[in-house]
């Protein structure tokens, strides 16, 4: 993944927010991360990678941001359950409109959705981890692409 | 009144687009969380416009589209995907859908696709 790829993820969240909410995310400079310190926030949606590339990409955000959306969108039910499916929506969406870039070839499975922040993602051993940072609604959350 | 169906593996995205249409005078006749469900479901449902949604666990929305076509030629189906790339479209409409959303979406660009759908009648 270079810089130019990861731009496009960049610009994917920045459009994703603006989109949604009105109000866009201010998105930070990405950076290679070691695979034991990746971030993880309350609810995480991880979404696999094959195809014509490998590996996976998540959407990590803590509870506030999450119920925030829901709310704004006019949804009353902000139970875990809503939250979670919320972030494996938004990690379901910024890969699929990454299908614009990398092409139909760029395979995205369903999203899977790990809660607490105590859980450890899995990404691949041998593909390099790239954490997005981006705050919206002045709360700190993380995109990270571990794809080759 | 129309009657709608909706297929998203998503409850909140059912559930904003069940919002969104409801206001617009389609009667929500149908909420399916997967393909196979929605196969069985529009046999009884009989809706005259579907959502459908691409990637979803177990039969996904192409096969999905092709499967409820031969059941019902005359519905019109709406996709609504995160799949922004050119050939799923394609392919989508080859398979019989009308229209293509993609998401993330506004309730003005659904209501604009849906009216769009019905614009020859």
């Amino acid at each position: 993944m270079d810089e130019q790829q990861l731009r496009i993820f960049v610009s994917i969240i920045q459009h994703y927010f603006e989109a949604e909410t009105g109000r866009p995310a201010e998105v930070g400079s990405p950076f290679l991360c070691d695979p034991a310190q990746l971030p993880v926030h309350d609810f995480t949606g991880v979404i696999g990678i094959s195809g014509n590339r490998k590996g996976c990409v998540y959407f990590s955000s803590p509870r506030e941001i999450l119920r925030e959306m829901l709310l704004r969108a006019g949804e009353t039910d902000v139970s875990d359950e809503n939250l979670a499916d919320l972030a494996g929506e938004i990690a379901n969406t910024i890969s699929g409109n990454a299908r614009r870039e990398f092409g139909h070839e760029f395979l995205i499975s369903v999203p899977v959705v790990v809660r607490g922040t105590h859980q450890s993602i899995s990404v691949p051993r041998d593909v390099r981890a790239y954490v997005i940072p981006f705050r919206w609604h002045k709360v700190d959350a993380s995109l990270v692409v571990s794809v080759m | 009144m129309r009657r709608l169906m909706i297929v998203d593996d998503s409850n909140i995205i059912r559930s904003k687009i069940a919002r969104a249409l409801g206001e617009h005078g389609l009667e929500v006749v149908g909420l399916s969380p997967n393909g196979e469900d929605a196969v069985e479901r529009c046999v009884s449902a009989r809706p005259d416009v579907i959502t459908m949604d691409i990637t979803m666990p177990g039969m996904d929305g192409i096969e999905c589209i092709r499967r409820i076509r031969s059941l019902n030629p005359d519905v019109r189906i709406l996709v609504v995907s995160a799949l922004a790339d050119k050939a799923t479209a394609i392919q989508a409409l080859k398979e019989g859908a009308q229209g293509f959303v993609c998401k993330p979406f506004t309730e003005e660009s659904l209501t604009e696709a849906i009216g769009e759908l019905f614009s020859e009648e």
